[in-house]
């Protein structure tokens, strides 16, 4: 098939129901409207299952019946959506449920407003939920990608037994480009069988229990350390990142999504003016990936940090960096476009050395 | 020897975490005979939910699933979509039914999900240590409320078979008691209509159960018995509220 062109919110959905996914559980929120519509047309074309919720509790608890029940399952929302589904996700997390949720950001906090933003980075990569727990966060930047990486996330959720979350933002997945569904990148991986899902007894000597209630505390502190020994395997194998530039950089410029785009041509701006400028672009934002940091940190006089919110990614930067150099940052909220003229002026001021 | 009786197949040997005189024992005893009689323990997968009944998970000898509190009926509908055709079922209190969880059985009952609830009225939060619930009655002394409920603060005692069986989507809805053998035995023949219901394909199914709470409501299991026949029962009438099975056992 060749190249189709199509929004991010309907290029995921088709993505997630080429990937397997048979079930759809949401409630409508802009700006996502486009992946519950597209799931409510294409899920009964294919056999599947599109269940519009009562609300996003209802939806992330209904993707834990059916994630717990061996199904391919996900759900997607925007950021008011997403607070009402911590209590879910961590339930999820705590009982090892697969599944893939979907968060297109919009401007908060509150109501917020309905334009792209990337405010729910710490909510995504650092809890959200109670307790202590991880889901492996992937950031696309480009509508492609997205499909890519929805085909990816349900692997890594099965792999794990772990929530994977999508993280864009308004404007990708508004956005039209071209995508190619037959050559979607994914990674080899031995996809373990779901012998642990409540399908019924049927033949079956034991019984299968999804839980996450371990009342005796020297268990459920045992569950936990079982839990991160996981996570520990994501960190080692599932860092993903993009360097542009970098090998002679002296500012490097630091964005994911949406923002990378924007990063990406200031970066051309500043290369055509003569400046040494690269780009790194965490894919994974957790794990996040340190490695590209390492790699530049004493060859840089500084990173710029840039970024639709007030600043939260580039807490995890100043830590890969160790502080080692000068962490700038540069962000507007409520889904104001950090402006491409102010980060050139900046990346000359790290250039010219400041601190 | 001949046997002449032997513990249900559908619980499993882990001994219950209820407190002498409870009835939520008796109650789990009648799910797990029903389901065992109807022959459906190995298709079966159960829900169970935030409460006294919260190990049910350990108790019930088939598939299941914890839910958090009051999302139980959420969890089924997510299991019910992925297997239509296994038996779905949950175990809620009236505190994770009728207070945290209103908007999900409102809705699972709404959407017609064949699925089949048990819902256990005890008139209080038993596991937190007996607070005022949906369904504590007027002048019921509890811990938040201490003075007894007062309709002008707390409003009214919520009947939730009444309620639920104004909806198109439901198939079975009854309320019953066990605080004599007449009535466990009535209790037991409308579980397993309610699980008919589902087999039947009818759409949703609800069994209220008036249950004690000996432990907080400070009496004796045969003064709790009796509370329920004297105080509960006039306020919550037992009765079939629905009922759309082609054939009543
Ligand atoms: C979100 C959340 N809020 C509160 C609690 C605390 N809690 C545990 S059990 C319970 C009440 C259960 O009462 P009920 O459903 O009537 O069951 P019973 O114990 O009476 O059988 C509460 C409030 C919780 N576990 N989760
Ligand atoms: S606290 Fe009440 S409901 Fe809970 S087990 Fe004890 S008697 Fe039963
Ligand atoms: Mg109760």
């Amino acid at each position: 098939m060749a190249k189709v062109l199509m929004k991010g919110n309907e290029a995921l959905a088709e993505a997630a129901i080429q990937a397997g996914c048979r079930h759809y559980f949401g409630y409508p929120i802009t700006p996502q409207n486009e992946v519950t519509a597209y799931m409510a047309k294409r899920m009964p074309e294919v056999g599947g299952v599109f269940l519009q919720a009562e609300s996003e509790v209802s939806a992330i608890n209904m993707v834990y019946g059916a994630g717990g029940a061996g199904a391919r399952v996900m759900t997607s929302t925007s950021s008011p959506g997403l607070s009402l589904m911590q209590e879910g996700i961590s339930y999820l997390a705590g009982a090892q449920v697969p599944c893939v949720i979907v968060n297109i950001m919009r401007g908060g906090p509150g109501l917020g407003d309905i334009q792209g933003a990337q405010g729910d980075y710490f909510q995504s990569t650092k809890g959200g939920g109670h307790g202590d727990y991880k889901l492996i966060v992937l950031a696309p930047s480009t509508i492609q990608e997205m499909a890519d990486l929805v085909q990816e996330a349900f692997d890594i959720a099965d792999e794990y037994r772990n929530p994977v979350v999508i993280l864009g933002d308004g404007m990708l997945g508004q956005m039209m480009e071209p995508v190619d569904f037959e050559n979607v990148k994914k990674t080899k991986r031995n996809l373990p069988e779901k012998t642990w899902a409540t399908t019924g007894r049927g033949n079956r000597e034991h019984r299968n229990v999804i839980n996450s209630l371990y009342i005796d505390p020297p268990v459920l502190e045992k569950h936990n350390y079982v839990l991160f020994e996981k996570y520990k395997r994501a960190e080692q194998n599932e860092v993903r990142y993009e360097m542009v530039n970098c090998d002679d950089a002296e500012v490097i410029l630091v964005a994911y999504g949406t923002m990378a785009r924007v990063a990406k041509n200031v970066m051309n701006i500043a290369r055509r003016e003569g400046h040494k400028v690269g780009l790194i672009r965490p894919i994974s934002l957790w794990p996040f990936p340190k490695e590209p940091f390492k790699k530049t940190v004493d060859q840089v006089k500084g990173y710029l940090v840039v970024e639709m919110s007030m600043g939260q990614m580039v807490e995890d930067v100043q830590l890969a960096t160790e502080c080692k150099k000068p962490v700038h940052f540069y962000g507007r909220p409520a889904g104001m476009i950090p402006e491409p003229s102010v980060m050139l002026e900046k990346i000359k001021q790290i250039a010219g050395g400041a601190r | 020897m001949a046997v002449v009786f032997e513990k249900t197949k559908g619980l499993t040997d882990v001994p219950f975490s209820y407190c002498p005189g409870c009835t939520h024992g008796i109650i789990h005893r009648l799910v797990a005979e029903a389901m065992e009689e109807l022959g459906v323990l190995d298709k079966a997968i159960g829900v169970a939910s935030v409460g006294c009944s919260v190990f049910a998970y350990e108790f019930f000898n088939c598939d299941m699933q914890q839910a958090a509190h009051g999302r139980a009926p959420a969890v089924a509908t997510g299991i019910k979509r992925v297997h239509p055709d296994k038996v779905v079922f949950t175990y809620q209190g009236d505190g994770d039914l009728a207070a945290i969880g209103t908007a999900e059985i409102v809705h699972a009952a709404a959407r017609g999900e064949n699925i089949t609830v048990i819902f256990v009225n005890n008139a209080n939060y038993g596991m937190t240590g007996g607070q005022m619930a949906p369904t504590t009655l007027i002048g019921q002394e509890t811990l938040t409320t201490p003075y007894g409920r007062k309709a002008e603060v707390n409003g009214y005692p919520i009947r939730m078979s009444e309620m639920l069986s104004t909806l198109e989507g439901v198939a079975y809805i009854e309320r019953t008691a066990v605080y004599d053998v007449k009535h466990v035995i009535q209790a037991k023949k409308a579980i397993k209509n309610a699980f008919l219901a589902q087999i039947q394909k009818k759409g949703f199914s609800m069994i209220e159960v008036l249950s004690t709470c000996p432990t907080n409501w400070g009496m004796t299991p045969v003064e709790a018995l009796k509370w329920v026949k004297d105080q509960m029962e006039p306020y919550y009438p037992l009765g079939v509220y629905k009922n759309t099975l082609e054939e009543v056992k």
